[in-house]
């Protein structure tokens, strides 16, 4: 074994963090280390080892080490692969279009409406479209909340309406209107060929259609979704793993806000 | 032998008020049919394919029949009447129907007798050719045997059949006993079922007939090569529930999800319809000798699997009930549940213990249908592997037969070939590491565990006394039932709903069902 996840050799690299040339972390500064694992639609021989290690290093992997790989059909073979990034990044030039806010608590936020706007704020909430996953959407709005953040529907100074999945753009609009929203939530949890993308594009379309999209705050929500894509989009902020309800509610009442919204 | 000590007495309580609940609702069943019921019978009755403009056959019979407010008569009269007048084929009935050459109403009408004569032996032909599908299975489980351990159960879900074909025979290859194709999103809120092969869906691919055909034949050809029988799973749930039903039956599904209550609660499919949808459904797959799975486990993706356990228990009583009525022996009422318990909480896997170790106790001949975490996995796939092998633990140490597998990387996205492998591996390591640990543990008298399961059974049996008082459309329409509120004559499908008219017959209920349909 000339390199390897135990390789005691090689270790001749700079050993001081530089910003400028940021590189994964495995056990030891600027080392690199990288983990992955792939299947290639190949037969579990040693040709199909190389192969998985020549795609490693044209992904900028140095020392690529098959660490394990498992036959899953006569033609298709899983890999975990280990190796040392060539790569780094300049910290200091990366730029990040996140929200980045001082979350409230529920008592703040309440408290922060009633001074602000001194009447309840309404926010419905639906995974739209084919999606008939309600976690996303649940886990913001629900009473019970989710990992010790409550929901939206706690909160005294929100009316909070969950519209759970399948909803369509259409309907999700037309409840819109007739609640008279302040708050549009939109969750989209397991997709596939990008559908998310499509259909969280053709809510904005409609509503500027209907000249409602400057008069509410309008924010996605789910595991594929970042602030950078949901801005992109069209919406005002998106949310993805590990933010909760407060962080929602805070975005959304401060926006308010800041646009000038009663 | 019993590790609960269970009151058998207030078990038998529980399940004499879910009767109750069964049997009054099933006054409403017995009186009305459906759209989706006579489109069944068609398809039965041999009627398949697509017009000019695709719509199904079955579909262009009934809707005409409707156009008529004829429905409550029941299809079967006016095809048998067609044949006699026409001399043709119920294909051929339809087809012309399709062409408006015919109008089925208008015909003159052949006598009454003479009408059953036709269409019952027609009825016995299709009856005998689903015996010998079930034949056909028996054949295979007894000359490759059958497992004793729990079914190794994962979805495919490409959205095309054929690549949905590649998926499903690795996944056979690795160790998977049941292949479940999920459904295209949406497909249960279409009131027809599509037609041919299919290679686009979204988050699963849809359930056709053909599509049906395609995945029996593969995962029967790899059965071959493994030398083991790969059980075929599909949704009958929705508005063409009993459709789905008959497909399955034709072309030798297995397992089929089934299960009323779930469409009414998560899909806001009118109550009346599905009721009367799902009685017809479950007969059909009584006699296919298909294992029902009930959707119990969706309550709990909304509400908390601690707080609200017992609408689980609940509910499965409800649907025991509702599967014998409809002629299903215990070994085909696959009841259902999840481990959906929040991880953070203290003995959690304590509790799903409990709740899963009563569930086998309270129906002991049901091979229970359990599901894995959903609700709490997350982007961390390694922490989300061990939420598997938990739930694993809790099949195997009490004896569920139906493992769903978790994946890891459930709140990510459909999943990968490798993800299946994986989950598969897990799965096998803790089924043979604890293979006999259940009947080597006992539960400490008037443990946590022991007090759970009473505590759950106890307020079941509450929930069923309002139910069985309230009626189940009440308790529906109240929210009594998982919180949610549906009114009676609210939901998709109310429309498709008939009165059975003086001489309305469905040949079917009296060849599929056990008692004929007597109760």
């Amino acid at each position: 074994m000339s390199s390897g996840a135990y390789s005691m050799e090689e270790k001749k690299f700079d050993t001081k963090l530089d910003l400028k040339a940021v590189r994964p972390y495995g056990d030891t500064m600027n080392d690199g280390k990288v983990q992955m694992s792939f299947t290639l639609p190949v037969k579990n021989e040693e040709r199909a080892a190389e192969a998985a290690r020549v795609l490693a290093r044209k992904m900028g992997l140095v020392e690529p080490l098959v660490a394990e790989r498992k036959t899953l059909d006569d033609e298709f073979t899983f890999f975990v692969v280990y190796g040392k990034l060539t790569h780094s990044v300049n910290y200091e030039e990366v730029q990040v279009d996140a929200v980045e806010i001082e979350t409230m608590t529920m008592d703040e936020t309440d408290a922060f409406i009633r001074e602000n706007f001194g009447r309840k704020l309404v926010v419905i909430g639906a995974s739209t479209g084919t999606d008939a996953h309600t976690v996303g959407i649940d886990a913001i709005m629900n009473m019970k909340g989710y990992a010790g953040h409550f929901g939206l529907e706690r909160y005294e100074m929100f009316d909070a309406y969950n519209l759970g999945s399948q909803v369509s753009n259409e309907e999700f609009i037309a409840k819109a209107v007739e609640l008279k929203a302040d708050i549009l939530l939109v969750s989209q949890t397991v997709t596939q060929k990008d559908i998310h993308i499509q259909n969280l594009s053709e809510l904005v379309e409609l509503m500027e259609a209907e000249n409602l999209r400057d008069k509410v705050i309008l924010v996605a929500g789910g595991p594929r979704i970042s602030h950078e894509l949901a801005k992109e989009l069209g919406y005002d902020a998106g949310f993805g793993p590990g933010q909760y309800a407060d962080d929602v509610a805070t975005f959304a009442v401060e926006e308010m806000v800041a646009r000038g919204m009663k | 032998m019993s590790k609960l000590h269970l009151d058998p007495q207030k078990v038998q309580r529980a399940r004499d008020l879910a009767w109750g609940i069964a049997e009054d609702t099933q006054r409403f069943v017995d009186m009305h049919t459906t759209v989706a019921v006579e489109r069944t019978i068609c398809r039965l009755l041999g009627i398949d394919g697509v017009n000019d403009l695709e719509v199904p056959l079955p579909n262009v019979v009934v809707d005409h029949l409707n156009e008529q407010e004829a429905v409550g008569i029941g299809v079967a009269h006016f095809i048998g009447n067609a044949m006699i007048q026409t001399g043709k084929s119920p294909q051929e009935v339809a087809e012309a129907v399709g062409r408006g050459e015919l109008d089925l109403v208008k015909l003159p009408q052949a006598d009454d007798f003479k009408i059953k004569e036709v269409i019952g032996e027609l009825a016995a032909a299709m009856v005998e050719r689903i015996r010998k599908n079930r034949q056909t299975r028996e054949d295979y489980l007894a000359r490759f045997g059958d497992k004793t351990t729990p079914y190794i159960y994962v979805i495919v879900a490409t959205g095309n059949i054929y690549e949905d074909i590649t998926q499903a025979k690795a996944a056979a290859k690795q160790g998977a006993d049941i292949i479940a194709v999920i459904r295209t999103t949406g497909q249960s809120l279409l009131d027809y079922v599509p037609y041919g092969p299919t290679t686009e869906g979204f988050g699963g691919t849809m359930a056709t007939q053909e599509n049906f055909r395609l995945m029996r034949q593969a995962l029967d050809e790899v059965g071959e090569e493994l030398g083991r029988y790969i059980r075929l799973c599909n949704y009958c749930s929705g508005l063409c529930m009993p459709e789905i039903a008959a497909m399955g039956a034709i072309e030798r599904l297995d397992v089929m999800l089934n299960d009323a209550l779930y469409g009414i609660l998560f899909r806001d499919i009118n109550m009346k319809r599905t009721l009367v949808d799902q009685y017809f459904s479950r007969m059909i797959n009584g006699f296919a000798g298909v294992i029902i799975n009930t959707g119990e486990d969706n309550y709990l993706t909304t509400a908390d699997a601690f707080e609200e356990a017992h609408t689980v228990l609940a509910s499965q009583f409800i649907n025991e009930q509702f599967a014998i009525i409809a002629g299903l022996p215990p070994e085909q009422i696959g009841l259902g549940h999840a481990y959906e318990i929040d991880p953070d909480l203290k003995n959690s896997f304590v509790y799903e213990l409990a709740q899963a170790q009563m569930a086998r106790e309270i129906f002991p001949r049901e091979p229970l249908k359990y599901m894995p975490p959903t609700k709490f996995m997350t982007g961390n796939i390694f922490k989300g592997h061990i939420q598997d092998a938990l739930f694993n633990a809790v099949t195997v140490i009490t004896n569920q037969k139906l493992c769903l597998l978790g994946m890891m990387t459930e709140a990510i996205h459909t999943p990968f070939m490798s993800d299946r492998a994986l989950a598969i591996e897990n799965a096998e390591y803790i089924f043979t590491a604890m293979a006999d640990l259940g009947s080597e543990i006992e539960f400490k008298k008037d443990g946590i565990i022991q007090q759970r399961a009473s505590f759950v059974l106890d307020k079941a049996t509450e929930l069923l006394e309002v139910m069985n008082t309230q009626g189940l459309f009440r308790s529906l329409e109240l929210g009594t039932f998982a919180n949610i509120k549906r009114p009676q004559d609210g939901g998709k499908g109310l429309a498709g709903v008939y009165e059975k008219q003086k001489d309305y017959f469905n040949p079917f209920i009296a060849l599929l069902h056990p008692t004929g349909g007597v109760q």
